[in-house]
């Protein structure tokens, strides 16, 4: 009896005062271990569906930029190898034909990037591709943006701007059905 | 005996512990809204690829995803090791997709209906078979608003 009436003199609460420097200490560490997962990719817009292939062979040749990736992850662009680096330098010169060569597109808005792939070809590969062509146009809509308007081209500037830059150059990447000669099994 | 409690009793500590609650639920709030909740456990392996030209997806109850990989460890001795599409957390043939994505069509406002996007969470390595087979079903069914998730590349200014 003795014994427990010393006990309750002693403490009869849990000092849990460290209770919160724990507490923050935890954080503290989670907030710079944490990396925030987000949502992000190269967001496409798929051609309806129809069963009749697009005859890209009416169109002039030289306003369709063809860029063919096979099986072994390589590109043929406009009949010739070449290496991806170089890819998105190709399509904006393609594009914007800045010396007005009789070989590239006449003008933006009748320049067409033509995709086709293999099914064969990794989606690695496949993806950098489409990566690269889209950045050309980005690029290409900076430039136009800054020269018009004075400041980068990016989904925040007023509706009406975009279109704008959007009519002057479109952009237009078709891409065909894919050839099958290096499918996995 | 008495030295102890002597002891103890002179430096009491009553410190209030009110306050330890307040704390306990920030850090509640904090993962809740920190944590991004997976509805479905990934049954293929997705490791992205990388790229530079990304947009964020705006509106997560708009996304459905659609995930393409070879099927982890645990479920290769089933399935093998050939690339398979997982929709919602199962394993779905291509010809699913259409009922898939009108489960998810209807569970939206109609306003809504015209902004759903398929994220396709594709892992780098799978050729792109299936991917065109994915993507052939997507615009069949008038899905197409489209995206291919990747990394941002890190050397990428």
């Amino acid at each position: 009896m003795a014994k427990r009436s010393s006990r309750d003199r002693m403490s009869t609460e849990i000092n849990a005062g460290s209770m919160a420097d724990i507490a923050f200490l935890l954080l503290i560490f989670f907030l710079v271990t944490t990396t925030i997962v987000e949502d992000k990719g190269i967001t496409v817009k798929l051609p309806p569906w129809s069963e009749e292939t697009p005859d890209i062979t009416q169109l002039k040749s030289r306003n369709v930029f063809a860029v063919l990736v096979n099986a072994r992850n390589e590109l043929l662009v406009r009949g010739e190898p070449m290496s991806i680096d170089v890819l998105r330098e190709r399509a904006k010169e393609f594009i914007a034909n800045p010396a007005n060569r009789e070989d590239l597109a006449e003008k933006p808005t009748k320049a067409i990037i033509s995709l086709k792939n293999d099914r064969g070809t990794n989606y690695e590969t496949y993806l950098s591709v489409y990566n690269e062509l889209k950045a050309a146009y980005d690029e290409l809509w900076t430039e136009l943006s800054q020269r018009k308007y004075g400041v980068p081209y990016s989904e925040d500037l007023p509706t009406a701007w975009r279109k704008t830059i959007k009519d002057e150059i479109p952009m237009v990447l078709s891409e065909a059905e894919p050839t099958n000669f290096g499918e996995e099994n | 005996m008495s030295k102890f409690s002597k002891k103890r009793g002179k430096s009491s500590p009553a410190i209030n512990t009110a306050s330890l609650p307040d704390i306990v639920f920030m850090l509640l709030f904090f993962f809740m809204v920190v944590t991004k909740l997976r509805d479905s456990e990934l049954l293929v392996q997705v490791s992205t690829p990388f790229a530079t030209q990304l947009a964020k997806l705006e509106e997560k109850s708009l996304v459905n995803y659609l995930y393409i990989g070879r099927p982890t460890e645990k479920y290769r001795n089933i399935y093998g090791t050939k690339p398979r599409l997982q929709l919602g957390d199962k394993f779905a043939a291509i010809s699913e997709i259409p009922l898939f994505l009108e489960r998810f069509k209807v569970k939206v406002p109609e306003v809504q209906r015209a902004k759903i996007t398929s994220s396709l969470r594709v892992d780098g390595k799978v050729t792109m078979g299936i991917v065109q087979d994915v993507k052939t079903e997507l615009r069949k069914a008038s899905q197409l608003k489209v995206n291919y998730s990747a990394k941002k590349r890190p050397d990428a200014e």
